[in-house]
């Protein structure tokens, strides 16, 4: 084989690329020979942590991710859930962090790009999208800079290809100031017998590219931005970031649906992550074929490009397909209608090797089996952090009293974490495509099904997105196990069946075993609960390396849940919509402050442990609340999380979607200090009003679930007394709204 | 036969067509941008929301010379309804159907809200179904929308009340608070001398259903429907 450049390699340009001295190794094992140039950067990509899943492997093999509603669990693009009369949904969450550190608004948009690329390529047209965001504190002129770019970014791409933002979270912590989150995820709705693979079968078939063209962006992206810790240098990484066009996209996901309509089409793949490289040879190998391609025929939109760069390019808005052989001309038909670029690139062979041609000379020979699917496996040392105990140590006794519950409310309220997120979501179109039954603002949202051809039906998809990061770092399996017992909740408190689950879950390095444990404690937790709750996992990402000059992240399980209400006229709100509503309490309140933000923003202190979950008492609450909602028992349905009690109350009251503010009149039993009352955290609670007290509680007794009535709707105040009627919160809800509606925009337009 | 036009990079096409056609009744049809003609049976036409072109030039600026534009203006000035929201009225303004022109929201923001607006004239082909006065809850969602026109330009529109709906509180009062993105004199709907060619920022496609966005937004569709029929062409 002649070589491709100058440019030798060797064991220490192997180093450079971010492969080990074992895997180097490796690679002159399966070749026989030293690899050239471009074949060193495809070895280099596939077998990164991005793309290989090395590190956490092991771990993820232990998820539960089957279930009779599951059409296809991880190791497509997405996964793919029935959701019944012949419709199914795909659904996946990623993190786009690192990039969105360096150039917030293009590192956010390609993050949205992204995701949506991996839905549309599997047949589903993009319905909702949510995201799930973490930025260090809003006093850090940086972090307004990141938090503005960031949301820009998702707008900016999101309500230009037309796909509504339903919801999300945002949160605020020191551990993000040098490594923001930005995970985004969406949904698409597919006909259940209609959805694609990237699959290159048929030797002889086309493989064709589509989209855009591609430059010399985002180069390396997979494997030495998201592959590697961030440090001081982290600037000069800023051309690894791609940049996006929604235009692009929003044509792309036309012709594609198109496309796949038309007959023509065998496969179908994003170019995501290493760009060509990984959609050739992971199409190639869920085949078991090899391809044959000459790149002097892919569209560029610079000049020069070597065969390394136009194989590790990331560039956006970009599709490899496999037609049918004779079907080219259909499938350019379609893509030069909505002026997209289209080019037949190569051919399936049929003997398993990676074939690709350079002016006219062989520079890339590679068998694609040990590449793709023979990446390494790692079994990491993982080792509980020393300090774990001494974090988890909390003597409540030595905790002051809350001297204060209506100050200790207010300021709780004014909590970026807690307080309201509409500066965020009004700049993200909630209301295309027509369905928005509810938008973000409340548990989750929920949207109405409508079918391709634009017949509505009775059925709609509940979604939301949780974790709580400092939970995670006091104990990362209570933690996740509190972040699907919270999502799943949440799309209850809707009316909704939790159906299945997503999850991206961001770390710090897992190279320190420390890190390792925090990973194999959460995926224990989340396989744990998954089962409990009987939502499998269909997909998801995984996001190492997430810390900066040695300081990581909190682990940061994000899990998106995704249910099914029908029919979907029958849901519960999370405001109180009018006066007279009996209100009561599902679950119970203990004496947990551990982890609490009540801790964190009165006392200074992140510490103890946090609440534990009974998720046998999860699924029963999930299953009253469903059917509670479906007989017509639940108006409001309300998560009681973070900031506790009062907090909750607070937000049912504030204004809702329908432009109503009501207020409360609502006694609690004591026997609990006043601030674990008021604002403790204790799982598996839902505050609900409804007209039918007494059937509810029947209901609730039925289902084994705990329920006492502790007020009525109404008023303009929200009045928190104990059982002796005393006065532990009386204040005017007009003016906690206010301080709840300003705690972002009073930070964040300070510049 | 109502044509909703399909500019590349249009999003609520397929809302606008669902809103007439599955919530309304009313035979509604895509029409791809570079058909240069319009179905004959045409009672109206459609400019929907969106990013037509992406919005990379200036909104609307490149839509207006798709082949189809050339159609929509003939039909214009033989008398036929044209409605345009958002990107639509933009391309309205653009291409010279309807004076003035959509600026960047005040704060920079895209803003996506639901808003309050008045109705200032219910004789026109529009608004036939509501009352003078009356005041309609309905979405905006858009980061160019702040309606400027010459103050001379303005000042004719007050006079010859082109000026349909305006921004305004709950109770119709007209106030700087309740303009989501600073428009002059709280514009949020104009319409041509004529009465014909009608904009409007606020979307009524997604205000057709009860459950999803209240119903506010039929009140005009329907007026437009009413109207088309009234006036076979």
């Amino acid at each position: 084989m002649s070589a491709p450049s100058e440019v030798v390699v060797d064991l220490a340009l192997a180093r450079e690329h971010g492969l080990t001295e074992e895997e180097y190794g490796r690679i002159l094992e399966i070749l026989g020979r030293v690899p050239t140039f471009p074949e060193l950067g495809i070895f280099s990509v596939m077998w990164s942590e991005h793309c290989s899943y090395k590190s956490s492997k092991r771990y993820l093999r232990e998820l539960p991710t089957e279930g009779e509603q599951v059409l296809q669990g991880p190791g497509e693009g997405a996964g793919v859930v029935a959701i019944g009369d012949g419709l199914a949904v795909i659904f996946k969450i990623e993190s786009h962090n690192h990039p969105s550190f360096i150039e917030p608004k293009q590192g956010a948009a390609t993050g949205v790009g992204g995701i949506l690329r991996d839905i549309f390529s599997m047949g589903a047209r993009p319905i909702a999208s949510l995201d799930s965001l973490r930025f260090g504190p809003l006093e850090d002129p940086r972090q307004r800079h990141l938090l503005r770019g960031v949301v820009d970014g998702i707008g900016g791409y999101g309500n230009a290809v037309g796909v509504a933002t339903v919801g999300g979270e945002t949160g605020f912590h020191e551990c993000y100031r040098g490594n923001i989150l930005v995970n985004a995820f969406n949904l698409g709705l597919v006909e259940a017998d209609r959805f694609w693979k990237g699959s290159a079968s048929g030797v002889g078939n086309p493989v064709i590219y589509v989209g855009s063209k591609t430059g010399r962006d985002g180069i390396h992206g997979a494997s030495l931005l998201a592959s590697a810790e961030f440090d001081d240098a982290a600037e000069a990484k800023r051309p690894t970031v791609q940049v996006g066009d929604p235009f692009a996209e929003k044509c792309l996901i036309e012709a594609c649906l198109e496309v796949m309509r038309s007959g023509a089409l065998v496969g179908i793949q994003d170019m995501g992550a290493a760009g060509l490289t990984c959609s050739s040879f992971e199409m190639a190998s869920r085949a078991g074929t090899g391809i044959e391609m000459d790149l002097d025929l892919v569209p560029q939109r610079e000049s020069g490009m070597t065969p390394y760069e136009l194989l590790l390019s990331e560039s956006q808005e970009r599709m490899l397909l496999v037609a049918k052989q004779g079907g080219e001309a259909v499938v350019r038909e379609i893509f030069e209608r909505w002026d997209l670029d289209v080019a037949v690139v190569g051919r399936v062979t049929g003997d398993g090797r990676m074939r690709i041609r350079w002016h006219g000379k062989t520079v890339v020979e590679i068998p694609v089996d040990p590449v793709a699917e023979n990446a390494p496996v790692l079994d990491r040392p993982a080792r509980e952090p020393a300090d774990l105990r001494a974090r988890q140590a909390l003597d409540l006794a030595g905790v002051p009293v809350e001297s204060d519950p209506a100050g200790a409310l207010e300021a709780l309220l004014d909590s970026p974490n807690l307080g309201s997120k509409a500066w965020i979501y009004r700049q993200y179109d909630q209301l295309v495509q027509g369905n928005t039954v509810l938008g973000p603002g409340g548990d989750a949202a929920l949207v109405r099904v409508k079918r391709e051809d634009g017949t509505p039906t009775q059925k709609a998809l509940a979604l939301s997105v949780d974790c709580n990061p400092r939970w995670c770092w006091l104990d990362p399996y209570e933690g996740t196990v509190a972040a699907v017992a919270e999502s799943a909740r949440n799309v209850a408190c809707t009316g909704a069946r939790p159906l299945a689950l997503t999850n991206c879950l961001n770390f710090g390095n897992p190279e320190k075993p420390e890190i390792m444990w925090q990973f194999a404690e959460a995926t224990r937790g989340l396989g744990d609960a998954a089962r409990a709750l009987g939502t499998p996992v269909i997909s998801g990402n995984v996001s190492f390396y997430n810390e900066t000059a040695g300081r990581p992240i909190h682990p940061t399980p994000t899990i998106a849940m995704v249910g099914l209400l029908e029919p979907w006229e029958r849901h519960a709100v999370s405001h109180f919509p009018e006066a007279g509503l009996a209100i009561l309490l599902l679950g119970e309140t203990r004496e947990e402050l551990g982890g609490s933000e009540w801790l964190a923003v009165r006392r200074g202190l992140e510490a103890g442990a946090p609440p534990r979950v009974d998720l046998a008492h999860e699924a029963r609450l999930g299953a009253l609340l469903v059917e509670a909602v479906r007989e017509g028992l639940v108006v409001t349905a309300h998560d009681v999380s973070a900031g506790g009690l009062a907090v909750a109350l607070a937000e049912c009251g504030f204004t809702g979607p329908r432009g109503v503010r009501i207020g409360a009149d609502v006694s609690l039993a004591e026997g609990l200090r006043v601030d674990a009352l008021l604002f403790g955290e204790s799982t598996g609670r839902v505050i609900v009003a409804t007209r039918e007290a007494e059937r509810l509680i029947a209901a609730a007794a039925a289902h084994g679930v705990p329920a006492a009535r502790i007020g009525t709707t109404g008023g303009a105040r929200l009045r928190i007394a104990g059982e002796a009627g005393a006065p532990l919160i009386d204040a005017e809800l007009a003016a906690l709204e206010a301080i709840w509606v300003r705690a972002i925009p009073r930070r964040v337009e300070e510049d | 036969m109502f044509a909703v036009i399909q500019f590349p990079g249009s999003n609520d096409d397929r809302d606008m067509q669902f809103a007439l056609k599955a919530v309304l009744g009313a035979p509604a049809a895509l029409v791809w941008h570079k058909t240069p003609e319009l179905p004959p049976d045409t009672q109206g036409v459609l400019l929907p929301g969106g990013f037509s072109y992406g919005d990379y030039l200036r909104c609307g600026a490149m839509a207006r010379f798709s082949p189809i534009m050339a159609a929509v203006k003939r039909f214009a000035d033989a008398g036929g309804l044209v409605l345009g929201t958002c990107n639509g009225f933009q391309v309205l303004c653009e291409a010279g159907l309807l004076p003035g022109v959509l600026m960047r929201n005040r704060d920079l923001h895209f803003v996506c809200e639901f808003v309050h607006v008045r109705v200032d004239r219910s004789d026109t082909a529009f608004t036939s179904r509501t009352r003078p006065g009356q005041v309609l809850r309905l979405p905006v969602k858009h980061g160019e929308g702040c309606y400027v026109a010459p103050p001379n330009v303005l000042s004719e529109l007050e006079a010859k009340r082109q000026i349909v709906l305006r921004y305004c509180a709950a109770d119709g009062t007209v106030t700087p608070e309740a303009n989501p993105n600073g428009a002059l004199a709280n514009v949020a709907g104009v319409v041509n001398e004529r009465g014909n060619v009608f904009g409007l920022m606020p979307h009524p496609e997604h205000a057709v259903e009860g459950a999803i966005g209240g119903t506010d937004g039929a009140l005009l569709l329907r007026s437009m429907i009413d109207s088309a029929q009234r006036t076979p062409r």
